[in-house]
């Protein structure tokens, strides 16, 4: 019984061929030689590749995602990594209120954060800017640092703190030599899984984007409702690549696995 | 003498609670602050704005009107169009549970490697753009001769093509192939809680495949299958990218329709009222329906 029959391997095929269809097809009509987009194609070109580096605006907006990424989730763990160790250590009066609204980015659609940061922002005189940008990033991948933050910090063994803080170790000291180190796997899953959000966020980073500011995403979703052709595809391929190599070294220097723990259940 | 001591100990634990309670604050503040900054108040005055009026001409007028409201709930427009989001977010949610928990099962009884090869390859697609990923479904369906009614049709299944563009079916088959790894993953960890020595009882005991997957897997992975669907469902709900690009400019779901009442037609009362119907809607499904799991399967959260 611990073994696949035929039909369960025959459906288990289908189905990753099927997963894995569309993103194949991508990367195939990426090479076509041909001006508009073609299935099968004939033959083999880089043009379209080529091409992105005639269209500064996917190269300038995979740089403001990749910045906006790495900054974002690091500004989140700055608000989260106190946050956590708060949460993990203290029982204390409306803790699982806290909890819950730190949590909450993950529950509200993602159209209605835009929606919202767009108001605020442009009641303040701060719309399309990098810096609100920066700011609603922050809060929505708040929750992926702050979880598994949290997770690290409830299973970390505070008998070494207690050892330190008798050899006369002060409050800085104690978190910098002896709690971050401790809890630091957990903070970059944490900043791991925060930057993986902020990259790929598409539907509220879509409200807020100006020229200038755009994320990939944004500049992708805009390009496809103006003109399909096969550039798209291109810039589609070079980052599902880039994807790939950045997994497959994650993979190898760090353990996916342990990344992906934390995004098991992204709805709560 | 020993109740004085008891007292000073008591003392001595109130200070440390109340030290404890200071430094719990103090380490949270921040985020907190940043949280009612940042999110509660937008929040709020997104709600206020769903009250406010609007004209082509005069812009937002900052009054306490229920215009808005009332226009979503005469106008059939957005009764349809809230019926088509909910009815697409179900036909994902169950396409979904109707593939993606056989697989996880399939999945869980290969070895290792290969396990761990497939799980890579079917939780891979999450870190891939959705744009990427919803334009390859666009490429797939192409027009009338596109690939997926090629393929259909030569395996006979259909007699004529199927139009996937720019309709509710192409929608829903770009979805379930977007949320396909959240139902996996939700299936796979209530496996991993299964005792694989129930089932060979079963099998000792003569139960055959069909009544080992009736009997003992299904009622241990309804749980994952049921929160997978919450996760699913909220998610397809509110989904953006894959309906604007497969559903076009006409065929609107709540998110499309709200993005576009903001940056295109420009009446942000009406697409904060639709945003804040969407969130409202989606708390009460959720919320009750974890409730309902929850008692429903009240022994397997213990």
């Amino acid at each position: 019984m611990r073994t696949n029959g035929p039909l369960a391997l025959t459906f288990h095929a289908i189905f990753v061929v099927v997963m894995l269809a569309p993103i194949v097809v991508v990367c195939l009509v990426a090479f076509t030689p041909e001006g508009y987009l073609s299935l099968p194609t004939t033959g083999f070109s880089l043009r379209w590749f080529r091409a992105i580096a005639n269209y500064p605006e996917f190269v300038h907006a995979f740089w403001v995602s990749l910045g906006l990424g790495a900054l974002s989730s690091f500004v989140a763990l700055l608000f989260a990594v106190p946050a956590a160790l708060a949460i993990a250590r203290y029982k204390f009066r409306g803790r699982d209120a806290l909890a819950a609204l730190f949590l909450s980015p993950l529950m509200i659609p993602h159209v209605v954060l835009g929606i919202a940061f767009l108001r605020f922002f442009t009641s303040i005189g701060m719309s399309g800017g990098f810096v609100g940008l920066l700011v609603a990033h922050v809060v929505v991948v708040f929750p992926f640092a702050l979880r598994l933050t949290l997770a690290a910090a409830t299973g970390m063994d505070r008998s070494v703190e207690m050892a330190a803080v008798s050899l006369g170790a002060g409050d800085w000291t104690l978190f910098r030599r002896v709690t971050l180190p401790l809890i630091l796997p957990g903070v970059v899953s944490g900043w791991a899984l925060a930057f993986i959000q902020s990259f790929d966020d598409l539907t509220m980073t879509v409200f807020l984007a100006a020229p200038g500011t755009e994320t990939l995403p944004v500049r992708m979703f805009l390009y496809v409702q103006d003109n399909i052709d096969p550039l798209v595809t291109s810039v589609s391929a070079s980052v599902i690549a880039i994807t790939m190599t950045a997994l497959i070294l994650l993979d190898r220097f760090y353990g996916l696995d342990r990344v992906l723990a934390g995004k098991s259940d992204p709805g709560r | 003498m020993s109740a004085g001591i008891d007292t000073a100990q008591a003392n001595v634990t109130a200070t440390a609670d109340a030290r404890d309670v200071r430094a719990a604050w103090a380490l949270t503040a921040p985020a907190l602050m940043l949280f009612i900054g940042v999110l509660v108040i937008p929040l709020a005055m997104t709600v206020m704005l769903s009250f406010h009026d609007w004209g082509q001409y005069k812009g937002i007028e900052p009054v306490f009107i229920l215009k808005n409201w009332r226009e979503i709930a005469t106008d059939p427009y957005y009764a349809e169009m809230f019926w088509r989001t909910f009815r697409i977010a179900l036909l994902t949610t169950l396409i979904t549970a109707l593939f993606g928990a056989p697989e996880a099962y399939i999945l869980n009884r290969m070895s290792p490697r290969w396990k761990s090869l497939f799980l890579l390859v079917i939780l891979g697609p999450l870190l891939i753009s959705v744009v990427a990923r919803t334009l390859g479904w666009a490429l797939l369906f192409g027009g009338n001769n596109g690939l997926v009614n090629k393929l259909l049709m030569s395996l006979g299944l259909i007699g004529s093509p199927l139009r996937f563009m720019f309709t509710e079916t192409g929608m829903v088959v770009a979805l379930a192939h977007v949320m396909m790894p959240f139902m996996v993953l939700s299936v796979w960890a209530a496996l991993q809680r299964v005792d694989p020595q129930i089932e060979n009882a079963a099998l000792s005991l003569g139960a055959g495949p069909l009544t080992i997957i009736r009997r003992i897997i299904m009622p241990q992975i309804m749980p994952g299958v049921l929160s997978g669907a919450i996760i699913v469902f909220s998610l397809s709900a509110s989904a953006f990218a894959t309906p604007a690009i497969i559903g076009g400019r006409r065929l609107k779901v709540a998110a499309t329709l709200a993005y576009d009442e903001f940056l295109n037609t420009l009446n942000w009362p009406l697409g904060a009222a639709v945003a804040i119907l969407l969130l409202v809607a989606l708390v009460l499904i959720v919320v009750g329906s974890n409730g309902l799991i929850e008692r429903r399967y009240a022994e397997m959260f213990r």
